[in-house]
């Protein structure tokens, strides 16, 4: 089958980068012409980089002739609670199965009135679309897949605001962290401009029409503009170790349709208390019920990488876990990954067991996120002379 | 990069070269090339017997592991220490001090059946990549 292409395809082989298979789509892992994988990771901790990240999928879910039903049908098909959403906020929810296992995580950015905007995950893109258009047949709302309509970018780092500040008339220091504004960007009005990212740092993520010269204009005022800032385009390599630092959820490893909520830790994101939605009442069975298992962060001890699927051990040589994502980590210069491992195991200081290459090589249980951004700077007071 | 005139190449992107029937046995530049940032090298101790065409040991970048097979069959002599502290030597210079290992081949001959630099860069030319980015 052939690969599915963004509007930044030609861009991306142009720039000279290694180009793989990604769920389909035909993606930018890495840009020697930006000094590879690891120097991307470390501009967007410390300065900023720029993602195509054009093969999200967009749904648009909107009432249909009275006002309420697309909050209903969105509140049904996932899990946080948009009813708390304000007019330009957006959250971190999933759609469920009644399993109370993941059909895809999403962001719910609340554009009006009776009007949301649910973006997912490339891989899940088909499957996402039918189980929203499937589940809200009984509510009163028009559902539209915007996918194909949208080059979505993100511009993350803690520069990203000073990049994008120089391309906008919108005011950025007034969108808080999962609140979004529309504004001119780049001579293209009204565009999405949301304060949201897969990295743990400060960012945006711009949405914008799917045509390759508006996608390919866009791109290149970004660099232009981010060049005094060290700016380089990133793959999803470094988007990778990226969000692992940060410990976000990866589809099909961290969550997946064999997950529950509960064990991937992202109760707090899910609002039992909202009223019924897809999943909710196996959830409320599973949590009498008590977890089996749950997400931990590894650091290796012992030399070795341990990789996504490898197992893990407890002391005494039984087979107790697995791991979901595992990488070097560029900030910390030391080995992580996540793995499922039994709750009394889930202590920082436990020692894991991975098995790598036949050999078990030591490590322990530490505390998650792996990295937190630093807190931005707070109002410096005026120098005491 | 260049690809040494007095080398043979594998298929699988390994290199050798041979002097006074010891061998010494690396990845070539395509090789780093595609695997990117190389942060971890496992190699096989002095004395360990290895087979032509058969793993001896893993090259990792960071998103991928990736196993090495041996050019010809023999005894390792000698592995790379450096490489455990600086496995980004790989990147840097992988025809020369981030060789892996050196080995005493079972039989030298064996080398001869191995592509020269012009075969190999013609084969990694065909498989439609740039390997002097």
């Amino acid at each position: 089958m052939e690969l599915r292409k963004t509007a930044l395809n030609g861009m991306h082989r142009r720039l000279g980068a290694k180009m793989v298979n990604f769920g389909g789509w035909d993606m930018p892992v890495e840009y020697p012409s930006s000094g590879g994988l690891i120097a991307e990771h470390k501009a967007v901790r410390s300065g900023v980089g720029v993602f195509d990240v054009s093969h999200m999928g967009d749904i648009r879910i909107r009432s249909g002739s009275r006002p309420g039903g697309a909050l209903a049908a969105v509140q049904h098909i996932s899990m946080n609670d948009a009813s708390r959403l304000a007019i330009g906020q957006a959250h971190y929810s999933a759609m469920l199965y009644p399993e109370g296992t993941f059909v895809d995580d999403v962001i719910v950015h609340r554009l009006g009135e009776d009007d949301y905007l649910l973006v997912i995950n490339a891989g899940t893109r088909e499957k996402d679309i039918n189980w929203v258009r499937e589940n809200t047949r009984h509510f009163d709302c028009v559902v539209e897949d915007l996918s194909d309509a949208c080059t979505q970018l993100a511009i993350q780092g803690p520069r990203a605001a000073d990049v994008l500040r120089k391309l906008t008339d919108a005011d950025l220091s007034s969108v808080k962290n999962y609140w979004f504004t529309h504004g001119t960007v780049c001579g293209l009005n009204n565009t999405l401009i949301a304060r949201t990212g897969y990295t743990g740092e400060d960012g945006f993520e711009i949405y914008v029409p799917s045509s390759v010269p508006a996608s390919e204009m866009v791109w290149s005022k970004v660099l232009e503009a981010g060049r005094e800032f060290g700016i380089v385009p990133c793959g999803l390599g470094a988007r990778n170790t990226l969000r692992l630092e940060a410990k976000m959820a990866l589809y099909g490893h961290e969550i997946s349709e064999t997950i529950n909520v509960w064990e991937a830790g992202l109760d707090r994101y899910c609002k039992i208390e909202k009223g019924d939605f897809i999943g909710r009442a196996a959830l409320e069975k599973a949590k009498a019920a008590g977890l089996a298992r749950t997400l931990a962060g590894l650091e290796m001890i012992e030399r070795g990488i341990a990789r996504d699927g490898y197992a893990c051990f407890n002391e005494r040589g039984e087979r107790v876990g697995v791991v979901t994502s595992g990488s070097p980590s560029p900030t910390l210069c030391k080995n992580i990954a996540l793995a499922y491992l039994p709750p009394a195991m889930a202590a920082p200081g436990t020692p894991v067991y991975v098995e790598i290459r036949g050999q078990k090589c030591k490590a322990q249980v530490v505390p998650t996120p792996f990295y937190k951004r630093p807190k931005p700077l707070a109002q410096q007071s005026a120098p005491k002379n | 990069m260049a690809y040494p005139a007095q080398y043979r190449y594998t298929k699988d992107h390994e290199w050798i070269s041979l002097a006074n029937g010891v061998a010494t046995v690396g990845i070539t530049d395509y090789a780093q090339h595609e695997l990117g940032d190389v942060v971890f090298v496992e190699l096989p101790k002095p004395g360990t017997k290895i087979e032509t065409g058969k793993s001896f040991g893993t090259v990792e970048s960071v998103k991928a592991v990736s196993e090495i097979y041996a050019p010809a069959a023999g005894e390792v002599l000698e592995a790379n220490g450096e490489l455990q502290n600086a496995p980004e030597k790989i990147n840097s210079d992988p025809h020369g001090s981030a060789w892996l290992i050196k080995v005493r081949l079972a039989n030298p001959a064996e080398v001869n059946a191995l592509m020269d630099a012009a075969a190999y860069e013609k084969f990694i030319a065909e498989k439609g990549q740039d390997a002097s980015a």
